[in-house]
Formats: structure tokens, C-alpha cells, sequence
């Protein structure tokens, strides 16, 4: 019997190991390791940010969907790899630290035929001092950041109801942050519960991002057609800023927080200073620092993983210039190149390079997003690389040839822009592929058939059913796989 | 929408009409695009 270990278990690695159990139905065995207790649906954390869901309704207990499903779960970190064995153990093997309550700070190898490292994102406050929860800003990264950033919304709401103006910013808290989307969802969640509770005339509301432009999202933003003309989205955004009276800053890398106050730069090199009463920042990503030794025992953590703390799989990772960028450069299997039964998948991978134009200032600084990965692509390269791990485990290494490249991938989102059953909203957008090719689509990158977006009450609707679907299909309820990732 | 300022940052982009602002939270027209945003997300799903 062999072993796929999976490292982490959120949209990817959760996903991933639901499906090669389906698929080696008991064969061989699935483990997976990660720290958290819970499995959250992070897309809805911005709903928990603005009262609009509880904790427990974005989560559900990880070791019970394991136990019923018979995948082995340890609630550990990993904190080392050694892909050729180690002294003691001749198989290959990932040190692991417990987590879990009685075990907790215990080590232990665990041996595998097969890895996957979906381990996610560390969340980087520290890249930017002052950033976080800890300092002076808030997040709505986890359930319980988003829960204490609704307690601290909710005193700023009862402040502006006895008459006090207040200034809020939410947006990127670094020069090279992602997800933009999720901190859209959040400011116009907070926008409308704002004037649900009929303090919005209080209330001065600013965007921050290091997007060149809004609309952008990580991805160069996206054309669509719509009244008979091919528009960017920069177009749409900055509509929907300019009707509900959002001021934005964009091409801005926060450089410190302090109390009420944040210093950010520009692409021109100058340093501005914005106060504000209440602020929602993202932090920027990096790998969750994990090493990596050889059989010897020497450190190979860069062989292993790229110098962010992602690791390096199948993509080109040749430094280009923006106008050299091919599809081609994005990984198809996610293998490593060197160790064949190691993969990374969803925000693990090490992306070739961003999807937006790099940008820097006069004096430097990095000013543009890293490349984001949905829940969506997660999912499909999850399902991907598990099927060709299972097809390899099960003796048919000449079916595992599927690829997941965001080049050749579409993605679906839905960002909502306001939580309300009747009166809520949120952008639909589809986007084909993930990352432009303007060698197929030479206009604008995508095809225009497939790309397409628009804002109204049924993009709510959708994402509550997405809510629903998705926590349903992740606790592993009776025809699950009939869910698309 | 907020008072637009002239040569301000709100002046330039395009606004929604109250018509079609009224589309956005209109049940039934919502409900119709509901089944087409469907349908282009699993058009979607069913490229990869």
C-alpha cells in the first residue's frame, strides 16, 4: 500500500483529497496534515467581517469529515521535507509538529510515496510594520480576524450614530499584495451595511491597492463587451466607486501603519500620509516556510522552493521581461522538476511571475499584485493532480498526463457588493483564460465569448448558493463530486 | 451616487441610470439573469 500525503487542507488540499480517495477507494491510503482544526470557507470570511455570518457558518470540524471518509488526518504543521529519506527512514518523509490539543509541539516523521503541498499562504504582516491585527489594521484572512474585525466595526457604527465622522480604508497593506478581489468584496460590504444601519453620511470611505489601475485584480483586469463597445474593467470599477462615493488610491504600497494613521508611496517615489479611524489591509503572501533537506542532511530548500517560500514545480521560471511573458511560462503538472512524486498545488505553487505588468517606483519599491489563485483554479488543479497521483499509485502512470495550466483555465468568480437577500449585490464575473494570452487572443488577451461580467442581485444570490454548494460538497454529503470545483 | 466634482475623480467614470439601477435589484429581471449567469459558469466549469 502506498501513501499520498497531502500537506494542508483548505479549497486545494481538502479537495484534493477527497478525490483521490473516491478514486483509490481504499486502494492506498490519503493523509493529510495540516495545523487547523477547521476547514473554512474563506470566500465567505467577508460576510463574517460585516455581522452578516457567524464563524461556525464558514466553518465545519475537519477530523470528522476525515474519520467518516477513512483519510488519515493529523492536525500538525509541516515543517520539513527530506524528498530522498533521511537517515532513519530510506522512504521519502516530511517532519511534522503537532498542533492539536494533548499532542500539541510533539514531533514525528511521516513517510510518503506521494506529496502535495497545498500548505497555502503564510500571511505576511510583518512584510509592512504596523500591518495586521496585532498592530493597526485589520483583516479578514481567517474566520476569527474577520470576526474581530466586525467587533471593531461594530463600535465604529455606534460611534457614528452619536454623530462622530469617521475615515476608513481598506484595501492592500503592501506593495505587492493579492487577492484585491477580497478586499473589494469587503469595502462594498462595508459600504452597505453602513447604510443599512443609515450611517453611510458619516462615513468617508477610501480604497487603497497597488493595482496600476482599478479593475486590475492581479490579472491586468479584463475586457468585456457590453453596450456595444469592448470596455476594461477599469471602466466598470471605477463606475461602481463613483455611484456609492468610494475615493480610491491606487499604484500605492503601504509602507507603515501606525495608530490611525498609515505612510504609503507611489509609483512616483513620494511618500504620502492618509489617517484613518478604521482600516481593513491585506497582508502579503509568502510560503509558510517550510525547508527542505537531502539524504546527507544538507539544507536543499532552494531547489526546493523559490526564494518567496513557494515551490517550484513545472513552470519557467526564467526572469523575463513583461513583453517576453508567454503562457507557456505557467506550470501544466505541477511536479517538481527534480522530485517527481512531489507536487504543489494552489497558492503553494510558485507562479513563473505575476499576471499583472510589474511596476516599480522612482526609488524602487515594487508597485503591482502578485498573482492571485482562486478558489476555482485551486480546485481544478486539485482534482487534476490528484487524479494523475491516483492513476500513477494505481499502476496506470500512462493516464496521469491531465494538465491544469491558469493559462488554459477559465475561472468564475463572484464578488459580492453587498450582503442582502432582496436588495443585495455582486459582480459575476467569467474569465477565459485565467492568464492572458495574446497570441490566441491577440486583442485583449482572452476570448471575449468567454469573459464577461456584470453586477446585480443574482450574483448574490449565486454566492450564497456558492456558500451552500461548496461547504455541502467539502463536508463530503451524498453526491458531492456532482458539485464542480 | 455621490456629487461628482468637477475635474474631481468621481466625474469621469460612467454612472448607472436609476433605470438601470432598479434592473440590479429587480427580482424578476435578476431572476432571468440568475439562469444565465448559471449557464455561463458552467459553460465555463465544462472547459476544463
Amino acid at each position: 500500500m502506498q501513501r499520498l500525503l497531502i500537506l494542508g487542507a483548505g479549497i486545494s488540499g481538502h479537495t484534493a483529497a477527497l478525490h483521490a480517495w473516491k478514486k483509490l477507494k481504499g486502494t492506498h491510503e490519503v493523509m493529510v496534515v495540516s495545523p487547523n482544526k477547521n476547514w473554512n470557507w474563506i470566500p465567505s470570511n467577508i460576510w463574517v467581517g460585516v455581522g452578516f455570518m457567524e464563524p461556525k457558518q464558514v466553518t465545519f470540524d475537519l477530523e470528522k469529515v476525515y474519520y467518516k471518509e477513512g483519510i488519515h488526518y493529523r492536525q500538525a504543521k509541516a515543517l520539513e521535507i527530506y524528498p530522498e529519506g533521511n537517515s532513519e527512514h530510506k522512504k521519502p518523509c516530511v517532519l511534522i509538529e503537532y498542533t492539536s490539543e494533548g499532542r500539541r509541539g510533539q514531533q514525528e516523521f511521516v513517510e510518503y510515496d506521494y506529496l502535495i503541498n497545498s500548505t497555502g499562504p503564510k500571511l505576511n504582516f510583518n512584510a509592512t510594520p504596523g500591518l495586521g491585527p496585532e498592530h493597526h489594521s485589520y483583516s479578514v484572512c481567517t474566520y476569527g480576524h474577520a470576526d474581530e474585525t466586525w467587533k471593531a466595526l461594530q463600535i465604529l457604527i455606534n460611534e457614528m450614530r452619536h454623530g462622530q465622522k469617521k475615515r476608513i480604508v481598506i484595501g492592500t497593506g503592501h506593495g505587492t499584495c493579492t487577492c484585491q478581489g477580497a478586499a473589494f468584496e469587503y469595502l462594498f460590504n462595508v459600504e452597505y451595511i453602513l447604510k443599512k444601519e443609515g450611517v453611510r453620511h458619516m462615513a468617508e470611505l477610501y480604497w487603497i491597492s497597488n493595482e496600476a489601475e482599478l479593475g486590475d485584480f492581479g490579472m491586468g483586469g479584463m475586457h468585456i463587451k457590453m453596450g456595444g463597445y469592448v470596455t476594461h474593467s477599469k471602466i466598470f470599477t471605477e463606475s461602481l466607486y463613483a455611484e456609492r462615493g468610494i475615493k480610491w488610491i491606487t499604484q500605492a504600497a503601504v509602507k507603515e501603519v501606525r495608530d490611525k494613521e498609515l505612510t504609503y508611496e507611489d509609483l512616483d517615489g513620494v511618500m504620502h500620509e492618509l489617517d484613518f479611524d478604521f482600516a481593513m489591509l491585506l497582508p502579503p503572501f509568502s510560503g509558510v516556510g517550510l525547508t527542505a533537506k537531502n539524504k546527507a542532511g544538507a539544507d536543499i530548500t532552494s531547489e526546493l522552493f523559490a526564494a518567496n517560500g513557494f515551490m517550484k514545480v513545472d513552470g519557467d521560471y526564467t526572469p523575463k521581461e513583461y513583453d517576453n511573458w508567454s503562457p507557456e511560462d505557467w506550470p501544466k503538472s505541477y511536479k517538481h522538476p527534480k522530485y517527481d512524486n512531489v507536487y504543489a498545488i494552489g497558492i503553494a505553487f510558485a507562479p513563473p511571475h505575476s499576471i499583472s505588468k510589474p511596476m516599480k517606483s522612482k526609488s524602487g519599491t515594487p508597485i503591482f499584485p502578485t498573482p492571485p489563485r482562486t478558489g476555482m483554479p485551486s480546485g481544478v488543479m486539485a482534482r487534476e493532480i490528484a487524479f494523475n497521483i491516483c492513476d500513477r499509485m494505481l499502476g496506470n502512470p500512462e493516464k496521469a498526463t491531465r494538465t491544469a495550466s491558469m493559462a488554459k483555465m477559465g475561472a468564475a468568480c463572484i464578488a459580492s457588493a453587498g450582503a442582502g437577500v432582496l436588495d443585495g449585490t455582486a459582480v459575476s464575473m467569467t474569465v477565459y483564460p485565467i492568464v492572458p494570452d495574446f497570441e490566441t487572443f491577440e486583442e485583449t488577451g482572452r476570448d471575449l465569448n468567454f469573459t464577461t461580467g456584470e453586477i446585480g442581485l443574482a450574483g448574490h444570490w449565486i454566492k450564497h448558493l456558492l456558500h451552500h454548494g461548496f461547504i455541502y460538497k467539502a463536508k463530503a454529503k451524498p453526491f458531492w463530486r456532482l458539485i464542480p470545483e | 451616487m455621490s456629487k461628482r466634482i468637477p475635474y474631481g475623480q468621481n466625474y469621469y467614470p460612467p454612472v448607472p441610470t436609476g433605470f438601470t439601477k432598479w434592473k440590479r435589484i429587480s427580482k424578476f429581471w435578476q431572476f432571468f439573469r440568475f439562469m444565465i449567469i448559471n449557464l455561463k459558469m458552467l459553460r465555463m466549469v465544462r472547459k476544463h
